[in-house]
């Protein structure tokens, strides 16, 4: 063979030979495919447990996991709520996120707004909906500039207790 | 043998032993997995019970630090109104981060439309989210091989490794993921894969009220849930892709895709 053959031969080599050892240091060691094969499941494995690792903010308030950890210290509240209308909203859905109360934070930041309460009480004309049967109100009327905790209680939001 | 040359094998014994062991539970995620190698997460949806509250979007926001100002995210909930002289509408303001509190209809770009309350026909809400397909289209196309399923049925991405082209948010037929504008990387839900695997509920699950989002392991046909999908009627979204989703639905209607 040609010396020019020979030449071009040997820099196409040492790309392929460069690339390969590059590649050695650059992919980790741990790249490989699962149990689901090379086309839905080629990578790093060490990544699942850095997702696993993200940091929790919601603690499980169910209703049943609301009885066994809010319970402890605000059994009061968690009675008359699990009994009621509002019994099946997660406490942390007004209170906010609570892992590491009481902790921290110590003193979790109640959400009192207007706009929480209409995320369900706005009236909707949508009679085929299960938001239907949720009472609601038209915001643009209903003592607009006033808060809704002022006069109903969210604990126990019944209309002939308050 | 002496009692110095006993002591210094004896702690090359210990110190062999003991790293090996440590470095297979921090470094070797295949030990994890084969403790569960038969979950397989499944995620189930009844419209009849979404009210469109949008409390699972507020709560996913939070839990998975997605902002609230940005028009992206990982779960959200669509209206969908049709009206008796045979019009339908479908809106999502903001994904219903704040639930839906106006009866017009977003058309987009600051449009509304106002329907008459006597014109509306049927009209009811559908919770969204990534379905973790079986065949997924997105862990197709991805270059580096930074997204991926895992052996438990989620389809994470690899943040360290993505390098943000976005071919799998094109190839995602349901629109489930977007480009994370802080972390400049293509996110998507991950079904709270660091509370599900630790016996948690997802952020989504644990904040609807009504009941409306439900989580099981689909191969424990004991799991409540998955008696339902197994023995009521419930459907896909895109069947003919081929895509096999993970997300199961009650009551879907035909315009919604």
């Amino acid at each position: 063979m040609k010396s020019h053959v020979w030449r071009t031969l040997f820099v196409v080599i040492l790309l392929v030979v460069g690339i390969m050892v590059f590649r050695l240091f650059y992919v980790p060691s741990d790249f490989g495919s699962g149990k689901r094969g090379f086309m839905y499941s080629y990578h790093r494995f060490s990544n699942e447990g850095e997702w696993k690792a993200q940091p929790i903010k919601y603690r499980d308030t169910g209703k049943q996991k609301m009885h066994e950890y809010c319970g402890e210290c605000h059994d009061d509240v968690v009675e008359v709520r699990t009994e009621d209308l509002h019994g099946t909203i997660a406490c942390e859905n007004c209170h906010g996120p609570a892992f590491d109360h009481p902790e921290d934070p110590e003193e979790l930041v109640i959400d009192r707004s207007r706009a929480l309460c209409l995320r369900c009480h706005t009236d909707l004309p949508y009679t085929t909906s299960e938001r239907h049967r949720i009472p609601g109100i038209d915001p643009k009327e209903h003592n607009v500039d006033e808060m809704c905790v002022d006069c109903h209680d969210p604990h126990n939001p019944r209309l002939e207790d308050m | 043998m002496e009692r110095r040359d006993f002591l210094k094998k004896s702690i090359i014994v210990v110190a062999g032993a003991s790293v090996p062991l440590s470095a297979l539970e921090l470094v070797d995620p295949k030990e994890v997995l084969a403790a569960n190698p038969d979950i397989h997460w499944a995620f189930l949806l009844d419209t009849h019970k979404c009210v469109g509250c949008g409390f699972c979007v507020k709560a996913c926001k939070t839990e998975n630090d997605i902002p609230f100002n940005a028009k992206v995210t990982r779960t959200w909930v669509e209206r969908y109104v049709y009206t008796k002289d045979d019009r339908r509408y479908i809106d999502s303001p903001n994904g219903a981060q704040d639930g839906y509190t106006e009866s017009r209809i977003d058309l987009g770009q600051g449009n509304f439309k106002e329907i008459d309350p006597e014109n509306v026909g049927k009209a009811f809400f559908v919770p969204k989210l990534c379905n973790h397909c079986e065949t997924p289209p997105c862990t197709q196309v991805c270059p580096v091989g930074a997204t991926y399923k895992t052996d438990d049925g989620v389809v994470l991405v690899d943040r360290t490794w993505c390098i943000g082209c976005g071919y799998c948010i094109m190839a995602c037929p349901y629109g489930a993921r977007f480009f994370h504008p802080v972390e400049k990387v293509a996110d998507k839900c991950t079904f709270c894969y660091h509370r599900i695997t630790k016996g948690m509920e997802t952020a989504c699950v644990n904040a609807c009220p009504f009941g409306a989002r439900k989580m099981c392991n689909i191969n424990d046909i004991n799991d409540p849930v998955t008696q339902i999908i197994m023995n009521q009627r419930v459907g896909v979204l895109k069947d003919e892709f081929g895509t096999k989703p993970q997300a199961f639905y009650i009551g879907l209607a035909q315009e919604v895709r």
